[in-house]
């Protein structure tokens, strides 16, 4: 195989885009701007960190399953871990979202960026609401018959039963974590190839 | 199960949940503390010292 062959292989193509999107200083960098060592830009890693949390109780729950997370101290105590860690979770996402409205995060072509924080928000609560009716106790069976009225309304019931246990757990163990978790991935990387995005007054200073 | 003991004794939830209501506006007393906790914890994090950061000169 020659040089000009080798070269012109998909793998070798995508490898030089890649590698010239997001080189690896960029993708891994050192140091940060000034403007970052600020409480309001912790948010978003805090999220991430609750997210993280989120997915090694879920495994353990998994594990578990049901009859366990219901009826022993440990499978109580894990139980609580993933149900507080979503709570940190949207506590800081919701936060980290306030903060990134307030300096129109969305400047200098970081659209998509803001497009897939908005996006995995909306996905996250997609995904709580299918773990709250995959409780498997009284209080999924209230919010599942509360739901059903309003998703029917929309037409939504024929393709997503929220009265069906095994298909609402699915999507909460596979379906919804793999959206949330590439999402996320998708949304740091285009962080890391934009970069944090300066305040608005940062902005101002260079452009004047 | 084992009941009343541990950190869920500390607070005591057996009972039904406490409601304000504001003409059409509805929210439970724990959903709005919420909320006012994320509203507080914004404002201090706009306004707190982040630690190690120094004050920029700017030029006059």
């Amino acid at each position: 195989m020659t040089n000009t062959e080798i070269e012109r292989q998909w793998t070798s193509r995508l490898r030089r885009g890649v590698v010239a999107k997001l080189p690896p200083d960029k993708l891994l960098p050192d140091t940060q701007p000034a403007y970052v060592a600020s409480w309001i830009y912790v948010f978003g890693v805090t999220t991430m960190a609750a997210l993280a949390i989120v997915i090694a109780t879920g495994c353990v729950l998994a594990l578990g399953g049901p009859q366990w997370w219901h009826t022993t101290w440990l499978g109580h105590f894990v139980n609580s871990l993933h149900l507080w860690s979503v709570e940190i979770f949207f506590f800081a996402m919701v936060i980290h979202l306030w903060g990134k409205f307030s300096m129109a995060a969305w400047r200098g072509g970081r659209s998509l960026t803001w497009v897939t924080g908005a996006v995995t928000f909306l996905v996250s609560i997609l995904t709580a609401f299918t773990g709250y009716v995959s409780q498997t106790n009284f209080d999924s069976q209230w919010i599942a018959t509360q739901a059903k009225d309003g998703i029917n309304s929309t037409g939504g019931g024929a393709f997503f039963n929220v009265l069906n246990l095994g298909q609402m757990l699915m999507w909460h163990i596979v379906l919804l974590p793999i959206g949330a978790v590439l999402l996320t991935v998708l949304h740091v990387v285009m962080v890391r190839i934009k970069g944090v995005v300066p305040p608005i007054s940062e902005s101002a200073e260079v452009t004047s | 199960m084992a009941h009343g003991w541990g950190f869920g004794a500390l607070v005591n939830l057996d009972h039904y949940g406490h409601y304000v209501n504001w003409h059409f506006l509805s929210i439970s007393v724990s959903n709005l503390v919420v909320i006012v906790l994320m509203v507080v914890t914004f404002i201090v994090a706009l306004v707190a010292p982040f630690p190690g950061r120094r004050s920029r000169k700017r030029p006059q």
